[in-house]
């Protein structure tokens, strides 16, 4: 496993703030998301729903509704800010460079299209000039990367099954040799065993391809299994990051300690299920009577929150660890919190 | 109500609530609109299992094994086409809290019920489903909701209905009541919603509940609190569940035995933990090994197991798991779907090499 530092990032988050406007004020879905991604690493990207999990994928992707408006930040992709270009080289870039594994696999394809034709059509729209033979080739051998039969290219999708449209969702994602793939649930509809099959899958074809992989999932014990390291998001902001084996068997952040501990343990003992009580925030700022969150978004929930918790805003605390040390421009393990668990006080 | 021809069990509170045998339920699968199928899916195929008053009994197993299936089943929203339920309902009335009022039980067989024993069956057998945001009218405020089985069944006066309206929403966890009971599903949060589901449910004091995957559509954070709930309810309302899920780390935290179904047949069932930790069927052995760990650093083999689900549309008469089993041999291959055998004491296994 490599560490997150010392390669060299193939995508760099910094600072990134996007708001949705909507008829009753603005909802500030994500603030201040800084991470890196080195080539060949996968980040897990976990949180409740509408912690705005899949509004980073969809900045990252470019992809966004038009009521949204990216407020500051950058997205770098291959040395180019992906949020300062115009919407025409942003879109030799997307699916080059960075690719994305929807969720519902059912709604994705097109019911009208042969599957392969549709893959077909993903390869030219994004400027790859080659024949039809050259690109039928291409499906074909995509088609074999994600263990689908070739001869399989000129069905419909009803009549591929979950796994197998999940799998030509990938083949998809894969056809313009992305650097970085963004996987958006990629198994939730699936049952066990199909899951397994394709989380392998995805696996080998990262180490095969050197990808770098972002999975977004509310599943622990998937995002457990396939990811190097671990962003936790609550209420629009990252509130940890680091190894996913630290975050999860020692998280700082009291969030990510009630995520891990409410989750329930198929094997080994069966610990006591707790509850995380409440609701997350609401994100909504209403213009009429705008007062701006202070404090840590997380308090009001927090069984560890003291009256400095509701009135500062909480402070980024970094982790000693093995793998990445404190003054690394905190790409250790960090988290924002004024009482991190695990950390020395002073 | 003639149940002669069958054999009467014995009476008793230590007998199971509920007794299914041999049940057996088809859907029709229509090549051409115009003629009569011929092919049919076997949802449910000769299964039979008791379920012990008080007790969880998971059903789990992958999307079209027929869980679903017997669930509707067994609170009547499907007819069987062959097999019998038969329910030691309790005779009186169940009081406010649903609590039984008298100790006598009577024996119902729900397909044989028409008109007031319907409803009756009905007050006493409820569902919780999946989707908390598919199972309930936008348009209605959460008090319609929750009450209309009250005004279904005609108990009680407005009043009487508003105040086991807030009484049931403080017990499933929406308190002060009075703020939600005049707002809209969509103004709450997918567990808040699901509470409001259960609510709904046991507003008429049911002493069995079939819960189709209650906490799959949830956030793991709201999950673990209806996982509680429900476990608490059970406790205090005396209420028996037949808990269909495909998680089996939800089934281990929910149940106290679990069915394992593999294409509308039971293949193995058996105490939660003996079931977790010492699977016999090859189908169960595969499905416990493709369940990804919390643990990071943890490598899971893969799970033994050839090819890909398909539906039981004109199976043929042998092993439903032989395509594929890792196990099977000929003579899985020339007999019949084998019977269910008691391998270990509680612990039934359908398999002729396990």
């Amino acid at each position: 496993m490599a560490a997150l530092n010392n390669s060299e990032a193939v995508l760099e988050v910094n600072d990134l703030s996007m708001t949705y406007q909507i008829r009753q004020g603005e909802v500030k879905a994500v603030q201040d998301v800084s991470f890196r991604l080195g080539r060949g690493q996968s980040l897990g990207l976990v949180g409740e729903s509408g912690c705005g999990k899949s509004s980073v994928a969809n900045c990252l992707m470019g992809l966004l509704p038009d009521n949204a408006r990216v407020s500051n930040g950058q997205v770098i992709l291959g040395g180019q800010d992906l949020l300062a270009m115009p919407e025409e080289t942003l879109r030799l870039f997307r699916w080059n460079r960075i690719a994305m594994v929807f969720q519902a696999a059912m709604n994705v394809l097109d019911p009208v299209y042969r599957v392969g034709h549709q893959i077909l059509e993903a390869i030219e729209a994004h400027g790859i000039d080659s024949s039809e033979a050259d690109s039928r080739a291409r499906v074909a051998e995509l088609f074999r990367k994600v263990g689908l039969d070739p001869r399989l290219m000129d069905r419909y999708p009803h009549e591929f099954s979950g796994g197998m449209r999940q799998r030509a969702v990938i083949a998809m994602a894969l056809s313009c040799d992305p650097d970085v793939i963004i996987a958006d649930e990629p198994t939730t509809a699936l049952d066990v065993i199909m899951q397994d099959r394709i989380l392998r899958e995805l696996k080998t074809i990262q180490t095969d391809n050197d990808l770098a992989v972002i999975y977004i999932s509310h599943d622990i014990a998937v995002i457990a299994e396939v990811t190097d390291s671990v962003a936790v998001m609550y209420a629009g902001r990252l509130v940890e990051l680091g190894s996913t084996a630290e975050v999860l068997t020692s998280p700082m952040h009291h969030y990510t300690a009630a995520l891990t501990s409410s989750f329930p343990s198929l094997l080994g003992d069966k610990r006591p299920l707790t509850v995380l009580g409440g609701e997350p925030p609401d994100l909504l700022v209403r213009q009429a009577h705008h007062e701006p969150v202070t404090g840590c978004p997380f308090a009001p929930r927090c069984p560890a929150a003291t009256n400095i918790c509701r009135k500062e805003p909480p402070p980024t605390v970094v982790r000693r660890t093995s793998t990445g040390s404190a003054h690394d421009e905190g790409r250790g393990h960090w988290a924002t919190c004024w009482h991190p668990a695990g950390v020395d006080s002073g | 109500m003639d149940t002669s021809h069958y054999p009467l069990p014995t009476r008793g509170t230590a007998a199971p609530l509920v007794e299914v045998s041999r049940l057996t339920r088809r859907f029709a699968v229509s090549k051409n609109l115009f003629r009569r199928p011929s092919s049919f899916i076997h949802a449910v195929d000769d299964v039979s299992f008791q379920l012990r008053r008080g007790e969880s009994l998971g059903v789990v197993g992958e999307s079209g094994c027929g869980k679903t299936t017997v669930g509707k089943l067994l609170v009547k929203l499907i007819e069987p086409d062959d097999g019998r339920i038969l329910f030691r309902l309790s005779t009186g009335p169940r009081d406010g809290g649903g609590l039984a009022t008298d100790e006598g039980v009577r024996e119902v067989d729900p397909s044989l019920l028409r008109g007031a024993a319907l409803k009756d069956f009905r007050r006493r057998a409820q569902m919780i489903f999946q989707d908390p945001y598919e199972s309930m009218n936008p348009r209605r405020t959460i008090y319609d909701i929750v009450s209309e089985p009250l005004s279904v069944q005609g108990l009680g006066s407005v009043m009487d209905r508003v105040n086991r309206v807030r009484e049931v929403l403080t017990s499933v966890g929406l308190a002060p009541a009075s703020d939600f009971l005049f707002r809209h599903p969509h103004e709450l949060s997918g567990g808040q919603r699901q509470r409001v589901a259960i609510g709904r449910a046991l507003v008429i004091g049911p002493e069995f509940v079939v819960a189709d995957e209650p906490t799959s559509m949830l956030d793991v954070s709201s999950r673990a609190g209806i996982m509680l709930l429900m476990q608490q309810l059970a406790q205090d309302l005396e209420i028996s569940y037949l808990h269909i899920t495909h998680d089996l780390a939800v089934a281990r935290y929910m149940c106290d035995r679990i069915a394992v179904m593999y294409l509308g047949k039971i293949v193995e069932l058996g105490e939660t933990e003996e079931l977790l930790h010492n699977p016999l069927h090859p189908y169960t052995k595969a499905l416990l090994s493709a369940v990804p760990l919390p643990t990071p650093g943890h490598r899971r083999p893969p799970p033994d197991i050839h090819g890909d689900l398909a539906l039981p549309i004109d199976p043929p008469p042998r092993c439903r798991f032989y395509d594929r089993c890792p196990i099977a041999t000929e003579q899985c291959r020339d007999n019949p779907h084998p019977p269910s055998e008691e391998k270990a004491p509680g612990h039934q296994v359908a398999c002729y090499e396990a």
